[in-house]
């Protein structure tokens, strides 16, 4: 199945929780946010919240800036 | 008779800063460079900007090079050109730095990047709304500001010139007003080039200054983020202390009295 992440498309083998999702990205779930089918997903949610085919999902982080 | 160094600290929303310059972590030569220049300026609160993750590349992280112990983080609604882009932008700041402030932007050029008024009111109501601590990227219209902090900002950030130009402060009348009027702090975001920009912004009354460009853009970031902390305090202490008048005509400094050969 296949999730737009980030914009681009991302195909992953199942639904994914937003934290298992993470971490098949290597990317450290503290400094980060998501979003997904535009709404914030607080960090407490990401065990629950699942992501699957057709989603839209954000992941940002914080980069230098004025 | 020792200098009553009267520098009261900061205060915005109830939470108090010791530095009264701000400063901005993009566009330095390097992460260990801005590092530098951040110890070297004082500030303890730096604006990053909210961006996506690169997926396909490991990249160092800013954060690294942010003691977050020492210095308070305030993200950006940078290159938000909607109320509704700023908007969703300050949510996941929020989210990613578990902090409600939020520097808000909404542009409505892409060349002067002058705020976009209309925007930049309506996701102030809606941020406010919504918990935020809000500080407003706005022109420098005392009204605008004083709309701005009616809608619930807790502070204003009037630019003294377009954002990277390095112009200076081109309308200090507007800055002086805006301060006499605000009810909010004042902090003056955008067009500082050098030193002597930051300490007139201080002069005119304006309670902080944040820059980014000045800093990171000079030829030595690390020596410019010293200039420009010395700078923002010299300019409080001038404004504290109480300049002369101007006068058009001298007025002697050395008594007329007892002149040699009188």
């Amino acid at each position: 199945m296949t999730i737009k992440l980030n914009g681009d498309s991302h195909d992953i083998p199942q639904p994914l929780s937003v934290s298992a999702l993470l971490a098949a990205l290597e990317i450290d779930p503290r400094r980060v946010a998501v979003e997904h089918n535009l709404t914030v997903v607080k960090k407490t949610a990401y065990d629950s919240a699942i992501v699957g085919d057709g989603d839209e999902v954000e992941i940002v982080n914080f980069v230098g800036g004025g | 008779m020792k200098a009553r160094t009267n520098m009261s600290d900061l205060v915005i929303a109830g939470r108090t800063f010791r530095s009264r310059l701000i400063v901005g972590t993009g566009k330095y030569p390097s992460h260990a460079i801005m590092k530098a220049a951040h110890e070297e300026s004082g500030a303890d609160m730096v604006t990053v900007a909210v961006r996506r993750v690169d997926i396909s590349r490991k990249t160092e992280s800013l954060l690294d090079y942010i003691d977050t112990s020492k210095i308070f983080l305030l993200p950006n609604t940078a290159a938000c050109y909607t109320a509704d882009d700023a908007i969703r932008t300050a949510r996941l700041g929020r989210e990613a730095g578990m902090s409600n402030w939020v520097k808000l932007e909404v542009i409505g050029d892409e060349q002067t990047l002058f705020p976009d008024n209309e925007g930049l009111l309506e996701a102030t109501r809606v941020l406010v709304k919504e918990g935020f601590i809000v500080l407003p990227y706005t022109n420098d219209d005392p009204v605008m500001c004083r709309k701005l902090a009616e809608a619930g900002a807790a502070a204003v950030m009037p630019l003294g010139a377009p954002i990277g130009s390095g112009l200076g402060i081109q309308n200090p009348n507007n800055i002086r007003i805006i301060r006499e009027q605000a009810k909010v702090p004042v902090i003056v975001d955008a067009g500082v080039g050098t030193a002597s920009d930051a300490a007139v912004a201080m002069e005119l009354g304006a309670d902080g200054v944040l820059m980014n460009t000045a800093i990171a853009g000079a030829t030595d970031p690390v020596m410019m983020a010293r200039a420009m902390r010395l700078a923002v305090e010299a300019g409080r202490l001038a404004y504290l202390s109480g300049r002369i008048p101007r006068k058009s005509y001298a007025t002697a400094s050395s008594p007329l009295r007892g002149v040699v050969g009188s």
